[in-house]
């Protein structure tokens, strides 16, 4: 299929302006600094001359008739009284003055020289791409300055050298602008294109200038204090010190002032106007204001991040948004958020008023701004805003009827769009419902911390509130959170349960069991208020309450996580909407784990997965607000032998390592291969006290009470893990430092507390001690200078993987997934045939797979 | 950013004294023929220009003999499909 094209960029050129463009594109020209005049009407040929356009309310632009803001304002133009150099094209001038003749123009080049240098820049640009065409040119030039006669007239070259910023000195005389533009303008045309100038698009004597533009007052406009003070713009400001000293200069000249007078206003003219362009040339003091402040003139105005390029055209802001602090709230459900009231009497929702609605929306426009559930602005059909005040209230609820609009506080279930930076995946940004809170920050379910990946220790999140239907039907259709619950990055679910949700359920399906009354009382707490699926019987366990919460018809079976029979033991088994057997960890309730949640969410659909996801959450919480949890050192305490073994196994450690030490000193070690005796000493002995700390770990793991706090966290998965229990109850392990054991350093020793060269574990940054036992001052300074490593180096790999992130997401975002099963850019290349090649949409797999033996039990 | 692109290959390196599409991880380079040609265009409905390229030097097809504007078909091993088909059309570099 041919896509027709109708109009295609093919290039764009860039120019310079000529004197003779910059005169006729000007409205005015401009000869007296003044501004005003005693009545304070701008005087024509000043520089806020109304022909340079309207800043005025009620006032019509001489040139065009047209009001303010709808005049873009018009340039005018002053004629130099001596031509100056564009500090811009300094370098450009240097070039061109080095490189050509100074009697006769012509380039230092050989006439039959000259296509040969023009096809071969052409070639490297064709080749290799044009910032190498430019590279070249800076060698040409650097080549054709150490010429000294040119090959055109035979005429001696001498060398020009820049006194920075604009003056130019041959063999030490310096060169006046007019000399300077009279030698540009003998360059031949023909031999631009050597120096990359494009001669149909500027001319080289064009980089002198000799008319300067005024930029029209719209960019300039002047803005009058309360005194009724006029205040003028730094350009303003800038170009008045131009027109002065130009016209200073005229005089002079015209009243025949000796050279030296001309001279110095000339450089005071060049220092204006360089100044005017760019405010900070190192070389030059810049301009400042009387109070010392340095002016802000238009290269200011453009670059760095305050710059019109990044703070106003890449950067955009917006209304109907807030941004604070976020604390968690299991109360509220999954897709709400807790808005505190201060913003929902800020942030407000238009509502249009109809002949059904008008009481209603006459009631907040009467409680006005200031009480809760009110409104701040009423926006008639014309379009004009009213802001709801004491005085106007009275005169607005007369005024109001259908077809008015009343922009009222925000209430609960209003559309909210919810965004934490940075925004890398789609589920960054969710759509929840307002829940108006008291208190001072913004309120999420702690189940929605995965996706925007936040926590509570000071992170701050965005609030934007849809102002239009359409705008809040796509929300809530397409951004809310249960229709977010599966990821499209591994199609599992991204939000499931953690900390306390987690260790609940687990303590609730593995130990507990409770009265009737008790078991009621649980299910309520969660927003059950059925019970007749609740078991008639005196005791009712843990696992029957939990299937209170499950659909009625529901099945699954979960994978074993091995072969062990105690894991199939655990293993869950759901049928009919009971669990039948097993024990609910993070690996069935966890985000990102499982096939439970993500088998709900499909059988069940979006919305009713994030109500029961709500309530497992809500359950894990408050069965522990009954049972009670805690966590301390005494959980983890071992039993003397257990003790005795770990002592054992870590002196069977030590003294191996001290036979690998007497080896290595009698040369006797056994070398592993492609290692010298030195590294394979350090090989051998990292793995051996490596080994022995996970020895310690499994002794730990087998002797620990299952049943108390910290234990019950590991074995659900809801926070730490064996290595963190083994590191507090057994042993600490090696210190790995720079990929190796803590190295000796400079003295030949790591402490001062060991002898020379000593080789040993604890010499060496192995912590023998658990952290309950209590760490030895130099165990602990090996510690701390792990632990400073590790920080360092998680601060410094952050930054690095986010940017390594952000090309990779800017440089396939506009890859989109064709009909066809094809991947495309946006011109319609083909990247892929077929979609991740196997044309499966991830979000719709169980975890990147399509279980095709399930599909066809549940079709029989 | 400056990018160095790299120098011209001699003619020794030009031409290897062996194949590499013998190896077992270079995956199996054919030609199409016309109709073929013909039948990918009109599945994915694609101008030449939309095509992923190769150019005709690459060191997997250049025994193949092939010229400017042939399509080549690529069957690869695939980590999701077991087997992928792709189609890159011969470029001059």
């Amino acid at each position: 299929m041919e896509i027709p094209v109708y109009k295609q960029v093919d290039k764009i050129v860039f120019e310079i302006m000529s004197p003779k463009f910059i005169k006729e594109m000007s409205s005015a020209k401009i000869v007296t600094p003044e501004l005003y005049d005693k009545e304070g009407y701008p005087v024509d040929g000043g520089l806020m001359d109304v022909r340079l356009g309207v800043i005025d309310p009620g006032l019509r632009c001489k040139t065009c008739g047209q009001k303010l803001k709808e005049c873009p304002g018009h340039f005018g133009y002053i004629e130099l009284a001596r031509p100056v150099v564009h500090i811009r094209f300094v370098k450009l001038v240097l070039d061109l003055l080095r490189s050509t003749c100074r009697e006769c123009g012509g380039l230092l080049i050989p006439k039959n020289r000259l296509a040969q240098y023009v096809t071969e820049l052409d070639q490297i640009e064709l080749t290799q791409g044009q910032s190498e065409r430019r590279d070249r040119i800076a060698e040409i030039v650097a080549e054709l300055k150490t010429i000294n006669k040119c090959p055109h007239c035979a005429a001696k070259q001498k060398k020009i050298v820049l006194e920075k910023p604009t003056t130019f000195l041959e063999d030490d005389r310096r060169i006046s602008p007019i000399e300077i533009r009279t030698r540009l303008e003998r360059i031949g045309d023909d031999d631009l294109p050597v120096f990359g100038v494009n001669p149909r698009a500027m001319r080289p004597e064009w980089g002198i200038l000799t008319v300067l533009p005024i930029p029209p007052v719209t960019m300039r406009p002047s803005i009058t204090l309360e005194t009724g003070e006029r205040s003028e713009d730094d350009l303003t400001h800038k170009l008045g010190d131009i027109v002065r000293i130009n016209q200073r200069l005229f005089e002079n000249i015209n009243a025949g002032a000796p050279e030296i007078i001309i001279e110095d206003l000339w450089d005071l003219l060049q220092y204006h106007v360089t100044t005017f362009f760019d405010n900070e040339v190192s070389q030059l003091p810049p301009a400042r204001h009387r109070s010392g402040q340095p002016l802000k003139t238009i290269t200011a105005r453009i670059k760095s991040k305050e710059g019109r390029i990044r703070h106003n055209l890449a950067g955009k802001r917006t209304n109907f948004s807030a941004r604070t602090v976020i604390s968690p709230d299991p109360a509220i459900e999954i897709n709400e958020v807790g808005v505190p009231k201060v913003m929902a009497m800020k942030l407000t929702v238009p509502e249009r008023i109809t002949s059904w609605n008008a009481e209603y929306l006459k009631s907040f426009v009467k409680r006005g701004t200031a009480q809760y559930p009110g409104a701040n602005y009423v926006v008639r059909p014309d379009g004009k805003r009213k802001r709801i005040t004491d005085e106007t209230k009275e005169q607005l609820l007369e005024e109001l009827q259908p077809g008015y609009v009343v922009e009222r506080h925000l209430l609960d279930g209003d559309i909210a769009l919810f965004n934490r930076q940075p925004s890398l995946h789609r589920m960054s940004m969710m759509c929840h419902k307002v829940r108006v809170l008291p208190g001072l920050t913004l309120r999420l379910n702690p189940a929605v911390c995965e996706p925007y990946n936040a926590d509570f220790d000071g992170d701050e999140m965005n609030l934007h509130i849809p102002q239009t239907e359409e705008a809040r039907a796509e929300a809530e259709i397409l951004m809310q959170v249960q229709t977010q619950i599966v990821s499209p990055r591994y199609g599992l679910s991204v939000i499931g349960c953690n900390q306390d949700a987690i260790s609940g359920n687990y303590i609730l399906s593995k130990y507990l069991s409770f009265t009737r009354p008790e078991a009621i009382d649980l299910l309520m707490s969660v927003g059950i208020e059925d019970f007749k699926r609740v078991p008639n019987k005196k005791i009712v366990s843990g696992r029957e309450v939990f299937s209170v919460l499950l659909p009625e018809d529901f099945g699954f079976n979960a994978e074993p996580k091995s072969n062990k029979p105690a894991d199939i033991e655990n293993a869950v088994v759901i049928k009919d909407g009971l669990l039948v057997k097993g024990v609910l960890d993070k690996s069935q309730l966890g985000a990102g784990a499982g096939l439970l949640l993500r088998t709900l969410h499909k059988q069940y659909g979006a919305d009713d997965m994030g109500v029961i996801l709500g309530r497992i959450y809500k359950m894990g919480i408050n069965v522990l607000l009954k049972y009670g949890f805690t966590a301390g050192i005494s959980d983890i305490d071992l039993s003397p032998e257990a003790d005795d073994k770990i002592r054992t196994l870590l002196n069977e450690a030590e003294a191996d390592v001290h036979r690998m030490i007497g080896q290595y000193e009698q040369k006797s070690l056994e070398l592993l291969p492609g290692r010298t005796l030195d590294e394979t000493l350090e090989l051998r002995v990292l793995e051996r006290l490596n080994k022995v700390r996970n020895e310690t770990g499994r002794v730990v793991a087998e002797n620990a009470v299952a049943s108390t706090g910290t234990m019950m966290m590991v074995r659900s998965g809801a926070r730490g893990n064996l290595i963190n229990v083994a590191q507090m109850a057994a042993c600490v392990g090696q210190q790995a430092f720079r990929g190796g054991r803590i190295s000796n350093g400079y003295k030949g020793r790591t402490l001062s507390v060991f002898k020379k060269g000593d080789l040993g574990p604890e010499a060496r940054g192995f912590i023998r001690n658990s952290f309950k036992s209590g760490l030895k001052p130099h165990e602990m300074f090996f510690m701390a200078m792990t632990g400073r490593d590790s920080l360092m180096d998680t601060a410094l790999r952050t930054p690095k993987s986010g940017y390594l992130y952000r090309r990779l997401a800017n440089a396939m975002q506009d890859l989109k997934v064709e009909y066809d099963g094809t991947v495309r850019d946006a011109s319609g290349k083909i990247v892929q045939f077929n979609y991740g090649e196997d044309n499966l949409d991830v979000s719709r797999t169980e975890a990147g797979r399509i279980n095709v033996k399930k599909i066809i039990e549940n079709l029989g | 950013m400056p990018k160095k692109t790299p120098k011209k290959r001699s003619e020794a390196e030009e031409k290897p004294n062996f194949v590499v599409s013998d190896h077992v991880l270079v995956p199996k380079h054919e030609v199409c023929t016309e109709a073929e040609k013909k039948e990918v265009f009109d599945q994915y409905k694609v101008q030449p220009h939309q095509l992923p390229r190769i150019t005709a030097s690459d060191p997997a097809i250049r025994h193949l003999g092939v010229k400017v504007g042939d399509v080549i078909r690529i069957t690869r091993k695939s980590d999701t499909a077991g087997e992928a088909v792709f189609y890159r059309i011969v470029s001059s570099e």
